[in-house]
């Protein structure tokens, strides 16, 4: 039954969803979008920072602040992992392209399957005072768990276009995706900055780990349906672009909800990745695309 | 043709019939139905890493979509069993079809997209199609659906020792093709490709001809490995046969094998699912996936060529060691 009390209740809630999958997708804009690493591990380091935020849980600590606890270990982290790539593919030159795919997806099953070793295949969830409490607003009940991952989101997004724009480093970030040879020629190192940048976007994952499981119940194999929610956001954005990926979260997420409350959830894991494989065929180099 | 050519050929050939006669007195002489049973999922890998190299290896295109095109296998041949109760070999004659329908799809859009995004896409068509099934009453919906053996025909015993011998002529019909789309033009056209795509096209390569019709082959021979996996378990449900474990393995098994020589996806199979079938068995099903990840990353790291790489270096080694 169509009704506009329902398709306005979508589109509030799937646009506070939207911005969560902004936040969840940022750091691949960075990592995939501006460094050019076909960071397919993305998701499940992800669902990896959640189970992170979990565990530290159990020490009554709240989930944000877990996540904010995380964000170092999570940028040493990302910094091995480029390096890694780095050593073992970029360097190689030439067909990079598959092994180093592979290298990530290897990666992603080695993670999954490390946290259901670790923890087991049950849903878990987080406890703090915002969640299971909802508030109203425009005459619509929104779960307080949203408002709390889309004010975060909100809050993340703006905090990297300004740090991406007007720092130094951030500005040297977008140099090396711009023109990697040119930079070497201003005697600047462009390695390490992608190294840098590449920390800088996994830290960013475990702040978005941390509201996900805030959002809802995480289980190891959650990977997979934020591998379409993810590269969704990140190619509609238009490779690297920040304001984008806001833009295209609030899309995906509007889709999804619409989608959800017309036909029902069975059908909302395909609903991303239909949405990328449209973007793909019809605009490849996204909504903002370079 | 040399006369090297020809005798190689000549050897391929009796190595296969050899292959089936093994397989087939197999299935006469031995009692223990286990055999069969794990024996079949290795064949069924042989095929799916030799099809995943056809487009993966040669062509240089990644595609994370093995299990879509095993899971509509799976469903093409539950389709079949409920609207027409057709036998096994059409099953799996009309799953090739279809799956060589879905790689020319497949195909088409390497037109626009390559490297990490035509990977991505063959994920998305993964998840639809594992969603298209989902919401499809008819082949059993989310909850899966049991299927009845028909009785087996004789010399057969056991149905499971017939799906093992089917299995063993599938597994020499994919290497077959793979080694003849190796060895022919079509091989040098897709190694082209890998290569510099846009150089191979400027020099004349039929560049998109080639790649569908690397995806068809892939796509075909993968659909109709997925077919008698219905008849095998006796059931089926989206979430198993879309599994994305297949996707891994077959590119696994690929890339740990070599993926310049048809024997490299052939060697990384079994290799890998003897040892997958092994620690199923004795420890759990989780360890064998982290094995498999972690050989796959072990392998991309150290040895890149895989297998046959490694092999190579050994060989060289030993001839300059012996003047």
């Amino acid at each position: 039954m169509f009704s506009w009390e329902l398709l306005v209740d979508a589109i509030v809630l799937g646009a506070m969803v939207g911005c969560f999958y902004a936040a969840v997708s940022i750091g691949l804009s960075i990592s995939f979008g501006l460094l050019d690493v076909p960071n397919v591990a993305h998701p499940a380091l992800l669902v990896l920072a959640a189970y992170g935020a979990w565990l530290l849980g159990d020490f009554d600590i709240d989930p944000i602040v877990a996540g904010l606890l995380l964000m170092p270990v999570f940028f040493v982290l990302g910094v091995l992992l480029y390096r890694t790539y780095h050593e073992t593919f970029e360097k190689r030159g030439s067909e990079a392209g598959v092994r180093g795919l592979a290298f990530f997806f290897g990666m992603a099953f080695i993670i999954e399957v490390g946290i259901i070793m670790a923890f087991g295949v049950d849903q878990r969830t987080v406890q703090a005072f915002y969640i299971g409490k909802s508030i109203e607003i425009l005459d619509v009940r929104i779960p307080m768990r949203m408002v709390v991952a889309f004010a975060m989101a909100l809050l993340l997004s703006l905090a990297l276009t300004f740090y991406l724009s007007k720092t130094f480093l951030g500005r040297a970030i977008r140099a090396v995706a711009q023109d990697e040879g040119a930079l070497r020629l201003m005697g600047a190192d462009p390695v390490a900055i992608k190294q840098w940048a590449f920390g800088i976007a996994t830290a960013v994952v475990a702040l978005a780990g941390a509201l996900l499981i805030i959002v809802q119940p995480v289980e190891p194999t959650l990977d997979r349906a934020y591998i379409g929610r993810t590269f969704c956001v990140v190619v509609m954005a238009g490779l690297g672009s920040m304001s984008g990926t806001l833009l295209a979260g609030v899309i995906l997420g509007v889709a999804e909800t619409i989608v959800l409350t017309m036909f029902g959830a069975s059908w909302a894991p395909a609903i991303s990745f239909t949405l990328l494989l449209v973007v793909l065929g019809v605009r490849p180099q996204g909504l903002f695309g370079r | 043709m040399t006369m090297q050519g020809l005798g190689q050929r000549i050897g391929f050939w009796i190595g296969a019939a050899a292959f089936i006669a093994l397989a087939f007195a197999m299935a006469l002489v031995i009692r223990n139905e286990y055999v069969f049973f794990a024996g079949f999922v290795i064949l069924q890998f042989i095929v799916l890493a030799t099809a995943w190299n056809i487009l993966g290896g040669y062509a240089g295109y990644v595609n994370f979509g093995t299990s879509a095109f095993f899971g509509v296998g799976v469903y093409t041949a539950v389709f079949l069993l409920k609207a027409v109760d057709a036998p096994l070999w059409i099953q799996i004659l009309v799953a090739a079809i279809v799956g060589a329908a879905l790689g020319l799809g497949v195909g088409l859009l390497t037109l626009r997209l390559r490297g990490i995004f035509f990977s991505i896409a063959t994920v998305a068509i993964t998840i639809i199609a594992e969603t298209l099934i989902t919401n499809w009453k008819f082949v059993g919906g989310a909850t899966g659906v049991q299927l009845l053996r028909p009785p087996v025909t004789p010399p057969f015993d056991s149905y499971i020792k017939m799906l093992f011998v089917i299995a063993a002529v599938m597994v020499v019909i994919a290497v077959a093709l793979a080694r003849h789309v190796q060895n022919s033009g079509i091989g040098r056209g897709l190694r082209a490709i890998r290569d510099d795509e846009i150089a191979a096209e400027c020099s004349g390569v039929p560049t998109l001809n080639l790649k569908l019709v690397a995806c068809a082959l892939s796509g075909a021979l993968m659909c109709a490995a997925g077919a008698p996996s219905a008849m095998y378990l006796q059931f089926a449900d989206p979430v198993s046969a879309f599994n994305l474990n297949y996707s891994v393995s077959a590119l696994a098994m690929s890339l740990i094998g070599g993926t310049s020589h048809w024997i490299g996806p052939v060697l990384g199979a079994i290799l890998l699912a003897t040892t997958q079938q092994l620690l199923t068995v004795t420890i759990s099903s989780e360890v064998n996936v982290l094995v498999l990840g972690v050989m796959l990353v072990l392998f991309v790291v150290v040895a890149p060529e895989g297998i046959i790489g490694l092999v190579r270096r050994v060989w060289r080694l030993v001839r300059r060691g012996t003047p």
